[in-house]
């Protein structure tokens, strides 16, 4: 009796270790390095490197992401990147964390010259260098790369820079979706 | 007999076509004010090239286009430019555009016009190039610039060039009466066309329900090698895939254009306006526009200068206002709702149906979706408009899009057939338009993210060079400063001789100390393993030619500061002059001894070489 | 060779593993959300069941029964499939990260799925030998990919369409869940194995 139980042990344990040896070298061969669906997520975010998340731009917040973190954080991303990475990831969707901003029209950044002294703090403080300008000399916004993450506007010492939401142009505009018309069946169970 | 295919699906909803076809094209007139959108066309906008209060001739040339795809803008007629400015144009969305307003002067003068007696001596793309300084456009509704159009791509040759007189769309009938009416116009149009293209075979295409404009392009074409072939009545037959399919089998393919597989298709009123320009040399300035619907009591077709106001021609018509209850601009599956009719007449301006109440009724509420496949079996272009209809409502653009959402070309045929009345044309335009966006706004990120990135590289590489420039600096610092001390050795001994001499040797000496130890200082700060020099080192320490240059400009600039300021001091009469006074003479005697120390630096140097 | 076939139209259809022998439910309503995760997750049990089961047939058959050991046939299958899962998972993480994050718990989940160990002892009771062994394990494997790309094609269909909001979610899954296996149960009688 002791024997096969002594066999019983020893065969389950020999069977654990070459197991576990052939994990072991399993784990090695099929390392890997960094983490590729930082990429896939990245390029979802809208990269205006704001900070409105709590992470220093885009690509911590990925990280952070692909580690588990939230995906509503991101108010220039506004429900349709939420939607965008829960569909990526396979998580529910979830309403925007107000904590970190609301979502807003599209904005850009606009420098009123006669107030602008030249001191470079906001080319500086620019992620996307969408500022040109130099010391001295006038700074202008150039609109088509403004991404409206509004880290300009603090630096200036004169307080000179306006974000001006972009209006909606003829080329711009879009269908809206129709309007939900209430059913017949609907409309009745309202009145009863 | 011509061969004719059938295309998938289609429908047969009422014509309405009668009212309009029992007269014959009118002439507008010239109304009172004009105004010309500066965007009538695909691609950029015009931009103006007159200003307020010009003068302008008939056929003058107001707007071109410089860079980007477009075609110029010419005024209707003679008058004056009274403004430039945001109005209302013929848009779905009800927005303004910039447009320029032509008072007409009623002279109706036409400028200098050169028509071109044979367009055959001529180079094919000066005939182009005059067909786009016609400003024309494709006047079949989309609007694309006609020059280009005529332009394929150097690897595709066009072997089929057809003329589109289907006119499929119910109660419009424009292009019917010009067929009935200018037949030999449009051939003319169609030689040049020919011409430029080289088909081997040319093909214009009626449906069936126009007898009168079949004979009267048959006539025409009389003893040429164009057929003039009746297609069967078929909404959307006129649409430019269909028409393509019907005459020759072929499918264009997805995301091609008919140019692919060798085919092209002009609409009749764009030969006309081809014709015009080469051989009148007059520019599109006027379309056959059809005015119908149970609200004006003189339905037709209007020859209507463009940028005539739809409020004009409604009054030419006959309007009732009373029983005008919807204006609609185009026909009743593909046109918009105008919110007023204040908008100007333009290019693709085809029809204006004033509809009474029970004319065009508004639609019955949206109910749900029964699975039926009705859709289905109607979509010309063989999609799945339910699925279609489930992904746009969900906001799932993604499958849409793989279910070739771009493909369908909004005829509104499976929205005619539903029977719970959904507006699926409606969700397609709206789940089009957000994938648009959506596209737009990834390109925006990419560009954003490599600006980013790029910034990124560029302030470490920056921060490099600091780093190594810094590293480098002291490094040499370290190295001339082990070569100084090498020859402080060999001058140390004549140094000393003589007593006035060692006095001024301990004075240099005493300088050297503090400069060896503020070196030291400095040695310490940098990251380059660089010995400090110890502060005990009298005698043995070399002087530093460079640190006593430097002290001397320091000890120089600072007597130049209290100087000045003491001379404004003094102008100004202030109190502290005499403490600035005191100042200027302390730095100067810094001066003098950073000079001397120098000076005995340099002389012990020389000493020792 | 027709035996082979039976054994694999037995076990994709007749008497499928999800919807007729109820095995393996878990990982059946808990990833079929997307058609992508369902195919991914089909797959990495695919490989599981198959690889499973042909060492669970070897561990038993050269390892257990000659040592008189068959009473740790449990344990032992137990073992051989938590290694075979941790394998799976290390080679899902280097081929596919997004597959690894969206499949997130149910990968290492697929060792607790009673349809892998079903297979392994059900292996034991057929005495089936060891080609057999394999097209058992295959054939359990492919019907239960067959069912839950079905399931997951539908379920995002049903997702998007005008469910009453007392069915939305979970129920309207388990309803049409027990429809799919009703239909399943026309196959009864079409091979007896």
């Amino acid at each position: 009796m002791w024997t096969s139980i002594l066999i019983a042990i020893a065969v389950l344990l020999a069977l654990a270790v070459i197991f576990g040896g052939l994990l072991g070298f399993a784990a090695e061969r099929f390392r890997v390095e960094g983490n590729p669906l930082v990429d896939q997520i990245d390029a979802l975010l809208p990269q205006t490197q704001c900070g409105q998340c709590g992470y220093p731009g885009c690509r911590p917040y990925a990280e952070s992401i692909a580690l588990g973190g939230a995906i509503n954080k991101c108010p220039p991303g506004g429900e349709a990147t939420i939607k965008a990475l829960a569909d990526l990831l396979d998580v529910d969707p979830e309403p925007l964390d107000a904590e970190h901003g609301v979502e807003q029209a599209r904005r850009v950044a606009v420098i009123r010259e006669d107030e602008c002294i030249g001191c470079t703090k906001c080319i500086q403080a620019c992620p996307v260098d969408a500022i040109l300008g130099a010391a001295k000399h006038m700074h202008t916004v150039i609109e088509s790369e403004c991404t409206g993450c509004d880290l300009c506007v603090e630096p200036c010492p004169v307080d000179c820079i306006d974000m001006v939401t972009i209006e909606p142009d003829i080329r711009s505009w879009t269908w809206n979706p129709p309007a939900p018309h209430i059913i017949a069946t609907d409309r009745q169970e309202a009145h009863a | 007999m011509t061969k004719l295919w059938d295309f998938h699906g289609g429908i047969h909803p009422p014509e309405n076509k009668q009212q309009s076809t029992s007269r014959p094209i009118r002439n507008a007139g010239i109304p009172e004010l004009l105004v010309l959108p500066l965007q009538q066309h695909i691609g950029q906008p015009a931009e103006t090239c007159v200003t307020v209060g010009d003068r302008v001739l008939k056929g003058q040339r107001i707007a071109d286009v410089r860079d980007g795809l477009g075609v110029p803008v010419h005024a209707p007629t003679s008058g004056t430019v009274e403004s430039i400015a945001r109005l209302p144009v013929p848009h779905p969305s009800g927005m303004d555009d910039w447009c320029i307003t032509l008072r007409p002067d009623g002279k109706d003068e036409w400028i200098d016009r050169q028509p071109i007696t044979d367009y055959r001596q001529q180079d094919r793309q000066n005939i182009l190039a005059v067909i786009r300084n016609a400003g024309i456009a494709g006047l079949g509704g989309a609007g694309f610039p006609t020059d280009i159009k005529l332009r394929p791509p150097k690897d595709r040759k066009v072997s089929t060039l057809i003329l589109n007189g289907a006119e499929c769309e119910p109660y419009i009938t424009a292009d019917d009466m010009t067929m009935r009416e200018r037949a030999t116009e449009i051939l003319d149009g169609l030689k040049v066309m020919a011409w430029i293209l080289r088909p081997e075979r040319c093909v214009i295409a009626i449906e069936d329900n126009k007898p009168e404009a079949l004979a009267a392009m048959q006539t025409a074409a009389a003893g040429t090698q164009t057929e003039v072939v009746a297609i069967p009545t078929k909404y959307p037959s006129g649409g430019e895939k269909q028409l393509v399919q019907i005459l020759t089998g072929l499918e264009v393919p997805h995301g091609g254009i008919p140019a692919d597989i060798g085919v092209m298709c002009q609409n009749v009123g764009t030969a006309v306006a081809v014709g015009r320009a080469i051989f009148r040399g007059e520019p599109l300035i006027s379309r056959v526009v059809t005015i119908t619907g149970e609200a004006v009591t003189g339905p037709g077709n209007f020859d209507t200068l463009l940028g005539t106001p739809v409020d004009y021609l409604l009054t030419a018509a006959g309007l009732q206002p009373d029983r005008l209850d919807r204006l609609v601009l185009g026909g009743p599956m593909m046109g918009y709702t105008l919110p007023s009719p204040d908008v100007p007449v333009v290019k693709t301006s085809n029809c204006i149906i004033a509809a009474s109440v029970s004319e065009l009724p508004a639609p019955p509420p949206e109910q749900p979706c029964i699975r039926c496949g009705m859709c289905a079996d109607a979509c010309p272009m063989e999609l799945l408009p339910q699925q279609l209809l489930w992904h746009s409502r969900a906001g799932e653009f993604e499958k849409a899009e793989h279910l070739n959402l771009f493909d369908c070309i909004e005829c509104g045929a499976c929205s005619y057939v539903c029977p719970s009345s959904i507006p699926l044309v409606q969700y397609y335009r709206f789940a089009k338009g957000e994938i648009r966006i959506q596209r737009a706004e990834q390109l925006k990120s990419d560009r954003a993210r490599e600006r980013f990135e790029a910034r990124q590289a560029r302030l470490e590489r920056e921060q490099e060079e600091k780093e190594a420039r810094r590293k480098e600096r002291a490094r040499a610092a370290a190295e001339a400063q082990a070569q100084a001390r090498k020859k402080a050795e060999a001058v140390e001994t004549p140094a000393q001789a003589g007593e006035a001499d060692a006095d001024r040797a301990a004075k240099a000496a005493l300088v050297q100390q503090a400069l060896a130890r503020k070196k030291a200082k400095a040695a310490q700060d940098s990251v380059a393993p660089v010995e400090p020099a110890g502060p005990a080192r009298p005698a043995a320490e070399a002087p530093d030619i460079e640190a006593l240059e430097k002290q001397l400009e320091q000890a120089r600039g600072k007597l130049d500061t209290m100087q000045s300021m003491l001379d404004d001091a003094r102008a100004a009469g202030a109190d502290n002059v005499e403490k600035l006074e005191r100042a200027v003479a302390k730095n100067h005697d810094r001066v003098q001894r950073a000079g001397q120390a120098l000076e005995e630096a340099r002389k012990a140097l020389q000493a020792a070489d | 060779m027709a035996e082979y076939l039976l054994i694999l139209v037995s076990t994709i259809l007749v008497n499928n593993f999800v919807l007729v022998q109820f095995l393996g439910l878990c990982p059946f309503m808990g990833v079929s959300g997307k058609l992508e995760t369902a195919m991914g997750m089909s797959l990495a049990t695919t490989f599981v069941l198959t690889l499973a089961s042909v060492c669970s047939y070897l561990a038993y058959t050269y390892l257990l029964a000659p040592l008189g050991l068959a009473f740790l046939k449990t344990i032992t299958f137990i073992l051989v499939i938590a290694v075979v899962v941790q394998f799976t998972e290390m080679v899902v993480r280097k081929t596919s990260p997004l597959l690894y994050r969206v499949l997130g718990i149910f990968l290492p989940l697929i060792t607790t799925n009673c349809a892998v160990l079903g297979v392994a002892l059900l292996n034991l009771n057929k005495n089936n030998n060891f080609v057999e062994s394999v097209l058992y394990g295959f054939g359990a494997a492919a019907g239960f990919s067959l069912v839950l790309v079905l399931f997951a094609a539908m379920r995002e269909r049903i997702a998007v369409a005008d469910v009453p909001v007392a069915f939305r979610g979970a129920a309207i899954g388990m309803m049409t869940a027990g429809l799919m296996s009703l239909a399943f149960l026309g196959f009864t009688g079409l091979v007896t194995v």
